[in-house]
């Protein structure tokens, strides 16, 4: 749809007019309500929003876990919706990483294992210059062959982090990766994310409610009441704490 | 992938351990049986083949009533003395011997008792003399008519030394012996598979064991230098004719070791019966193990899906490590197996008198048996829950909700379905529609009428959990162990259908046997018209008897109005076999037994005359005036003619022939005396006297008619026993499957217990949660199996009424046991459980994942 030729412009993941409702009578919750966006190649985007805005759910519908009330999402050139149980299982594999909150790891798995967990369910080696490269970044070659349980929070999420990027997926989706962490922990996290963009083109897709971790990505988009409310490119913790601010007071939505 | 699977399989080995327990007992059963029947027999070749070593030729009569070893004990038509001369002219024969052995010489110990065999026969031979087998250890030949030789075994057994005078039981009443030698056999046997061996001078052996002079049991020749018994065989089969049966020794031992081993494969059966029903008990507990453990993996497995596993890699994990789990129990089980194998054939061997068993032996059908039932079972009782685990979605990796409680109107209909063909199925077996697969169609029945109604628990469980529940409901703990059994109508009843399984096949079989006995003996006690009763108890394969000279002195007791004694044999009635009776007194039929007559007069019995119950008359289309020709153990066959027809009861027998027709039997003794009082004359005066008749018949004793409808009937708590102890495994593994339950639903609410424990439940307030917990599953399961085992015993007791078990008789002593056993196995299982929800650390439990 987009006319601009060249990479940067072509999204790697798109919302289009998505609508999501729960339940139905009067438990009806409509969490997003016509959510149009794109998240282009190479970027690290943050979307913010208070408790219960949609942001986890909209993560959810891009990412193929849950599926669209109404509207399209495209991942690359691969439309999510409408997709089968095994269409969906082929796009987790090949063009889609996750990093949660908590719980990303499997307890009785090493760190090595749990990184490489995508691929071998996948059936597929891991290139070894770039396998380096992530275990190198992430600083665990330490770590390698200890259990879930014998690491920090902050080492586990960058385990995970790196079980993400092993598999150079198409985008990255994390919800409130560092949610759990103390705030050293989590800048080493965020740190890690941004410089995964910077340096190796990875897409990054954050949810967060935390304006110091919205302030590491490329651009922050503002999500209230199922709705896309606002959006900045290049933020800082201050600038996004004053669109949240703002959009705290209900009068001022919608500006 | 695979790591990942074993992994997780590593992490989780107690539990998966515990459910594969179950899985090890049945396959234990499985290969224990395989052994067992493997070992025993090759232990019977060797036997036999020893014994028989000695002889190239046998030459026998083809016996006039042909019986396996199941349906009793063939007597061996004599052979007339002539033919041994006829033998000894057989070109290439050397050593021809005339053998006398056949089984029935009892021998009375130092005790006064007859030494019994619980199983191998009592032979009573003619002695041959020694041979490099046999050896006298003591003692001489019997030379003189009164003088005998025993085995070493037999001696032993006797507690009697050479010198003394021993009294033998045989076809005649008690005779008085000495005793001048004990035999043995090479390589220090005492006996050949505990056979007790009694050998007196051939022509009182021909006496007392064939019931006439100048005949033996069989002939025995050895094959000259340069001659093979085969040919032997041959040629002796030739000079004799068709009348007599030649074979090698080769081919007596086999026919002796296969029908032998026809009894083991019967044994084989009933242990793979129980095997089953072990495997069905450990396929709930699987099943239930294994949907805990995906319940309680739901966000590992979701996480897998959300990386990219597929579903059907998650339905390949979860059964790999089913099948992981299966091997080791079939090898764990395997391993019992043998041990159990070897365990009961050593039993079987001590109990059968030293028998020496051949190495202990493992079949490749024990291998493959195991391995087969181990992994199949645990695969298919994985399926379900690894099914289940398929369809777990990705997201539910980021949701903090536990699985939603599904809907059971599913299982509900499913199980109402299969509980509808189990009946089905019951109904066609047991109201006799199914024809030659009546045992299938019933066991068949039973199985469906068993998961149909595991399939409906979850629905019952509900309410009745709801109620049994709130029994406990006064105390705080109480109230919330309530609510968590509850709480899982699945899981709970799965639990409680396990031990559901084992304790309706005790209650069932308890109350068809309880309603068999109250039948017959209610039947006994209206009809049998006889104060006092001799008979005693059966050991062997021989009933026991008595002396028939007693039968007139008794009836000359005075006060004794009638005396009557039963005797029976197997006889082919116009060449089909059935079984046959003599009453000494024919009138006793109707002034003792009650008999009515249909037709005819059954009030007395001429020579050539018989009476045949109803029953007889119509499935072998006799009436008064047909005649029949009877063969019995012994003698000639003899026609006879059908003097009166008499209404068949389950005390009547199907045939009764004049008392001279006894002679015949294999057993020419009564089995049973019944004697009748005339009006006011005192029990307690006439039994002394008629003990005293007995003095020479150790076998029986005289008891009054109450005792003896007792012992008649207590025939039937043995197999009862039996089952029962057998059935209590399978109620074993359930415990194990309550153990488990509970174990997992308190690392499941590892978090739950440490916020109670946080907000004040003491330590001994979580034990009593959790008790309760396992004691309503435990009663649950045990109410749901008395009712079920009753509703299949009832069916069972209304399809038999025809066979004479006309009265339900309901086991409620017992079922109130198995209500309190319950409530006691459920405590017993919460013990490890509890102790472990008690030690929950409140910090960790609450920062728990
Ligand atoms: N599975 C669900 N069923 C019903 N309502 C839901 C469900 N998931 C989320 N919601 C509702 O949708 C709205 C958006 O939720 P969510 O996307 O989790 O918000 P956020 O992540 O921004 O806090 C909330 O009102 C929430 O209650
Ligand atoms: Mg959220």
């Amino acid at each position: 749809m987009t006319a601009t030729v060249g990479q940067q412009a072509q999204a790697a993941a798109r919302a289009s007019d998505v609508w999501k409702v729960y339940g139905s009578g009067e438990a009806q919750v409509i969490a997003l309500r016509g959510v149009s966006a794109e998240f282009e190649r190479g970027r690290f985007t943050a979307i913010m929003g208070p408790s219960g805005s949609g942001k986890s759910t909209l993560m959810h519908c891009l990412a193929g876990l849950d599926s669209v009330t109404r509207g399209t999402v495209m991942i690359g050139d691969t439309t999510v919706t409408g997709l089968g149980d095994a269409g969906l299982t082929k796009l987790r594999r090949d063009k889609v990483g996750f990093i949660f909150q908590q719980f990303n790891l499997l307890p009785t798995l090493t760190a090595q294992e749990n990184i490489l967990l995508p691929l071998s369910i996948a059936g597929r080696k891991p290139d070894p210059a770039w396998y380096d490269t992530v275990i190198d970044t992430v600083g665990l070659r330490e770590r390698l062959g200890h259990r879930p349980a014998q690491l920090s929070g902050g080492q586990q999420q960058r385990v995970a982090c790196a079980r993400a990027l092993v598999a150079r997926p198409e985008v990255i989706f994390a919800d409130e990766p560092t949610g759990n962490l103390d705030s050293r922990s989590g800048a080493e996290v965020l740190n890690f994310l941004r410089n995964s963009v910077r340096e190796h083109g990875q897409t990054i897709v954050m949810v967060t409610h935390d304006p110091t971790a919205a302030a590491y990505a490329d651009r922050v988009v503002f999500l209230a009441d199922g709705q896309i409310v606002s959006e900045l490119i290049e933020p800082t913790a201050d600038t996004v704490l004053d669109t949240m601010k703002k959009l705290d007071a209900p009068a001022e939505v919608g500006n | 992938m695979f790591r990942a699977t074993l992994k997780s399989l590593l992490a989780r080995k107690l539990r998966l351990l515990l459910s594969g327990l179950a899985v090890v007992l049945g396959v234990m059963f499985v290969s224990g049986a395989f052994v067992l029947t493997d070992t025993l027999g090759r232990s019977f070749d060797a036997v036999f083949s020893d014994a028989f070593s000695e002889v190239d030729v046998n030459v026998a009569a083809k016996p006039k009533v042909a019986l396996s070893e199941v349906e009793g004990e063939q007597v061996a038509t004599p052979v007339p003395a002539s033919v041994v001369d006829r033998v000894k002219a057989v070109p290439g024969v050397t050593d021809v011997q005339g053998v006398v052995n056949a089984d029935g010489a009892r021998l009375i110990g130092s005790n006064g008792k007859v030494v019994t065999s619980f199983g191998p026969p009592q032979l009573g031979e003619n002695w041959l003399g020694e041979s490099d087998l046999l050896k006298l250890r003591e003692g001489r030949a019997p030379q003189a008519d009164d003088e005998i030789v025993v085995n070493v075994a037999l001696a032993d057994a006797a507690k009697v030394k050479v010198g003394d005078r021993v009294g033998v039981l045989t076809l005649a009443p008690k005779k008085e012996f000495t005793l001048v030698g004990v035999f043995g056999y090479s390589g220090g046997r005492d006996s050949v598979g505990g056979v007790n061996e009694v050998a007196f001078t051939t022509p009182v052996a021909q006496q007392l064991m064939l019931g006439k002079p100048d005949v033996f049991s069989n002939v025995t020749a050895q094959a000259a230098d340069g001659t093979t018994p085969e040919a032997l065989r041959d040629d002796v089969a030739r000079a004799l004719g068709t009348d007599y049966e030649v074979k090698t020794g080769k081919q007596l031992a086999d026919d002796a070791s296969a029908s032998l081993k026809e009894g083991l494969s019967f044994f084989n059966k009933i242990l793979l019966g129980f095997a089953a029903v072990a495997l069905l008990v450990g396929t709930f507990l699987i099943l239930n193990t294994f949907s805990i453990i995906v319940a309680q993996r739901t966000r590992e497995l979701a996480l897998m899906r959300a990386i990219g596993a597929s579903g059907r890699q998650i339905i390949g994990s979860v059964v790999l490590e089913a099948v992981a789990v299966g091997l080791i129990a079939s090898v764990l089980g395997l391993a019992a197996g043998i041990g159990v194998g070897a365990l009961l054939a050593y039993l079987f061997g001590k109990l059968a008198g030293g028998l020496t068993l051949a190495g202990l032996g493992v079949p490749p059908a024990a291998i493959i048996g195991a391995f087969a039932v181990g992994t199949v079972i645990t695969v298919v009782a994985a399926l379900l829950p690894a099914l289940r685990a398929s369809r777990i979605p990705p997201i539910a990796a980021m949701q903090d909700v536990a699985t939603p409680d599904r809907p059971l109107t599913k299982v509900t209909v499913g199980g109402s379905v299969v509980t509808a063909i189990g009946a089905g199925l019951l109904f066609l077996g047991l109201g006799g529609h199914a024809g030659d697969n009546t045992l299938a169609t019933i066991l068949g029945g039973v199985l469906f009428a068993f998961i149909g109604v595991a399939l409906l628990t979850p629905l019952i469980s509900r309410p009745v959990v709801a109620l049994l529940g709130s029994i406990f409901a006064w105390s705080v703990p109480g109230k919330l162990g309530r609510l968590n059994s509850g709480r899982n109508p699945r899981r709970t009843a799965i639990t409680a259908a396990a031990l559901m399984v084992g304790i309706a096949l005790v209650t069932g079989v308890t109350v068809i046997l309880d309603s068999a006995k109250g039948s017959i003996s209610a039947l006994a006690e209206d009809t049998i018209k006889a104060e006092l009763v001799i008979s005693g108890a059966q050991t062997g394969p021989r009933p026991a008897s008595f002396d028939p000279a007693v039968l007139e002195k008794a009836a000359a007791i005075p006060g004794v109005r009638l005396v009557d004694g039963e005797y029976g044999d197997m006889a082919t009635m116009n060449g089909e076999r059935t079984w046959v009776a003599v009453s000494s007194d024919v009138a006793a039929l109707e002034r003792i037994f009650g008999a009515k007559a249909n037709a005819g007069d059954i009030s007395r019995l001429n020579p050539d005359q018989m009476l045949v119950s109803s029953d007889t008359a119509e499935s072998r289309k006799l009436s008064v005036g047909s005649t029949v020709t009877v063969q019995l153990s012994r003698g000639e066959a003899h026609t006879y003619t059908v003097s009166g027809i008499y209404e068949s009861s389950q005390l009547t027998n199907p045939v009764v022939l004049p008392p001279q027709a006894a002679a015949d039997f294999a057993i020419p003794q009564p089995i049973q005396g019944f004697v009748q009082l005339a009006p006011g004359t005192s029990v307690a005066a006439v039994q002394p006297q008629i003990e005293r008749l007995l003095a020479d018949s150790p076998e029986v004793s005289v008891a009054d008619r109450a005792a003896f409808i007792k012992q008649q009937t207590s025939q039937l708590d043995t197999p009862l026993r039996m089952i029962q102890i057998l059935l209590a495994l399978a109620i074993v593994i359930a415990v194990l499957g309550i153990i488990n339950t509970l174990a997992l639903s308190v690392l499941e609410r590892t978090r739950e217990l440490g916020l109670l424990r946080a907000i004040g439940l003491r330590r001994a307030q979580t034990m009593r949660m959790i008790t309760v917990e396992a004691v309503v599953i435990s009663i649950f399961g045990a109410l749901l199996g008395v009712v079920v085992g009753t509703g299949l015993g009832a069916a069972v007791v209304r399809a038999l009424k025809d066979e004479g078990i006309t009265d339900l008789v309901l086991p409620w002593s017992q079922m109130v046991t198995f209500l309190v056993l319950a409530a006691i196995i459920g405590v017993v299982a919460a013990v490890l459980p509890a102790i472990r929800a008690a030690r929950i650390n409140v910090l960790g439990a609450i920062a728990h994942d």
